[in-house]
């Protein structure tokens, strides 16, 4: 359990937020061109890093609104929180 | 030679304090090579370890293992033991398990504490119904005992249930198998490290893999903690870890790990034979020997490698355990502790080759690997052996989530998730 700085409300418990799982997955521009293959990538392959990951977040009893973390996996340490859309800051 | 345990050697033993019994297994340093190495020393590594060496042979292999055996995941879960599973393949595979269970201690000369008390799950709302119902009749169908039971007979099983109507979630009926139970998880881990150690396998612990190596796409080894371990043959059961170990190798896995709770209560005199649980409300109980209510709660929906969890979901299991068993009110919990459990997007495992040669992966059991370990031991090593699955395991194959035939447990086979 830990405090979460959501970019709209503030600290916040992080029992009010939901994790989306891994952050810049982009979806298929050309979904009919893809591979079985490539649509195994997109679907479920997932980097699970322990260590420094790029995530989404909703603050779902909050401002229900979606955000990206960095985090530290290995101790549930966050390094940064920015707004979709932005850059992710370099790690 | 390896002494048998026996009233006779506890005797023996008796007269020397108990301060000259053998040692369960050795702690030897790595060889140079091996014909094939498991990393990963839990139950389904151990039980691996085993089985290659009892069934097929391979006497020349090692298990290593970053901390101590047995001292991950399957010293961390609440020990339930079920086969109830809706789909064939997950019918199939768990039974199996199930069955070699049932001779496991005779087998292993290890008192696994194996006990068939039956495991009860509740249905609380008409969809569950119709899903135990369902699940009910596959089960039977796949040759695995299954009945359902009425809100009077759950009573009836398990009479310390609050089966009134008007608490928030009512029981509505419940299925039992009664071949299922629990088992110690602990001795399941070192009968299989004894029973292991015993044929000449090597069990390397302290000793944390850093690095596949790799010619073109062939295993050639492995880089450890203590040094550089010759094989071509690498059998992954890492459970939480398995992404981490597999992208050592730059293959991908569509695993998510997340933190399990479970919690104990202080020890009491007996009050619940059975294991019951509770998907809709998550919680499930059962008592251990010792008089502790073993009590599993739910994971947590981000990814953490903590062992920790969040206080929200003991909360969540625990008020649904007061309104389930309102004797339980006044108990006060001993121990609480966190297991990271590699999930798989349908909730079934993956026991396969990989498109590296001679790299196989045992993972993705999620919330429920401890049952499937003398199964998952057994055909994991089939698969090793052989370089291919055997028929029970075929169907859990990483070629799953590219063909698309995946084997949905969500929901549906009395999982807990």
């Amino acid at each position: 359990m830990f405090l979460i700085n959501c970019p709209y409300c503030g600290e916040r418990d992080q029992q009010e937020f939901k994790a989306g799982g891994e952050a810049h997955i982009e979806r298929p521009k050309q979904p009919t061109e893809l591979s079985d293959d490539e649509w195994a990538e997109y679907l479920f392959m997932r980097k699970n890093i322990k260590g420094v990951q790029f995530e989404r977040w909703n603050h779902a009893h909050g401002c229900r609104k979606w955000f990206n973390m960095v985090r530290d996996t290995s101790n549930d340490e966050i390094k940064a929180i920015y707004k979709m859309g932005e850059k992710p800051p370099a790690q | 030679m390896r002494n048998k345990y026996s009233v006779f050697s506890l005797i023996k033993n008796a007269f020397s304090y108990h301060e000259n019994w053998q040692r369960a297994w050795k702690d030897p340093a790595p060889k140079k090579e091996y014909d094939a190495v498991i990393v990963g020393g839990g139950g389904h590594g151990l039980a691996t370890a085993y089985y290659l060496a009892k069934k097929h042979n391979m006497n020349n292999i090692a298990v290593v293992e970053k901390g101590w055996i047995g001292g991950g995941n399957t010293g961390r879960n609440t020990t339930i033991i079920r086969s109830n599973y809706l789909w064939d393949a997950s019918a199939g595979l768990y039974d199996h398990a199930l069955k070699i269970w049932e001779g496991l201690s005779q087998e292993l000369n290890y008192n696994v504490m194996f006990s068939q008390r039956g495991v009860m799950n509740l249905a609380h709302n008409l969809q569950d119904v119709r899903d135990l119902k369902r699940r009910t009749h596959a089960n039977r169908l796949n040759g695995i005992d299954a009945v359902y039971l009425s809100t009077e007979e759950v009573k009836k099983f398990c009479p310390i249930i609050n089966t009134s109507p008007d608490i928030r979630y009512p029981v509505l009926g419940g299925t039992l198998q009664r071949r299922a139970g629990t088992a110690r998880h602990d001795a399941v881990a070192w009968g299989y490290a004894r029973g292991a150690d015993a044929m000449g396998v090597d069990i390397i612990q302290n000793c944390e893999v850093k690095g596949i190596k790799r010619n073109g796409d062939s295993v050639e080894g492995i880089e450890t903690t203590k040094g550089f371990i010759k094989t071509k043959k690498v059998g992954v059961v890492a459970a939480g870890h398995s992404s981490v170990i597999a992208d050592m190798a730059g293959l991908r896995l569509p695993l998510e790990s997340k933190p399990l709770q479970a919690l104990v209560s202080e020890p009491v005199k007996p009050i619940i034979d059975t294991v019951v649980m509770s998907n809709a409300v998550h919680a499930y109980v059962s008592q251990s020997d010792k008089g502790e209510l073993v009590i599993g709660a739910g994971t947590d929906d981000y990814i953490s490698y903590t062992q920790k969890g969040s206080h929200q979901i003991v909360e969540g299991t625990l008020n649904a355990i007061l309104e389930l068993y309102p004797i339980f009110s006044r108990m006060r919990m001993l121990r609480q502790w966190g297991g990271i459990v590699d999930i798989c997007p349908d909730a079934s495992p993956i026991l396969s080759k990989t498109s590296i040669k001679g790299l196989y992966f045992n993972c993705g059991w999620g919330t429920g690997g401890f049952k499937a370990t003398p199964g998952s031991g057994d055909l994991f090593a089939h698969t090793i052996a052989n370089d291919e699955p055997h028929k029970l395991n075929a169907a859990f194959n990483l070629n799953r989530f590219v063909s698309g035939d995946l084997v949905d447990e969500h929901g549906a086979a009395a999982v807990a998730h």
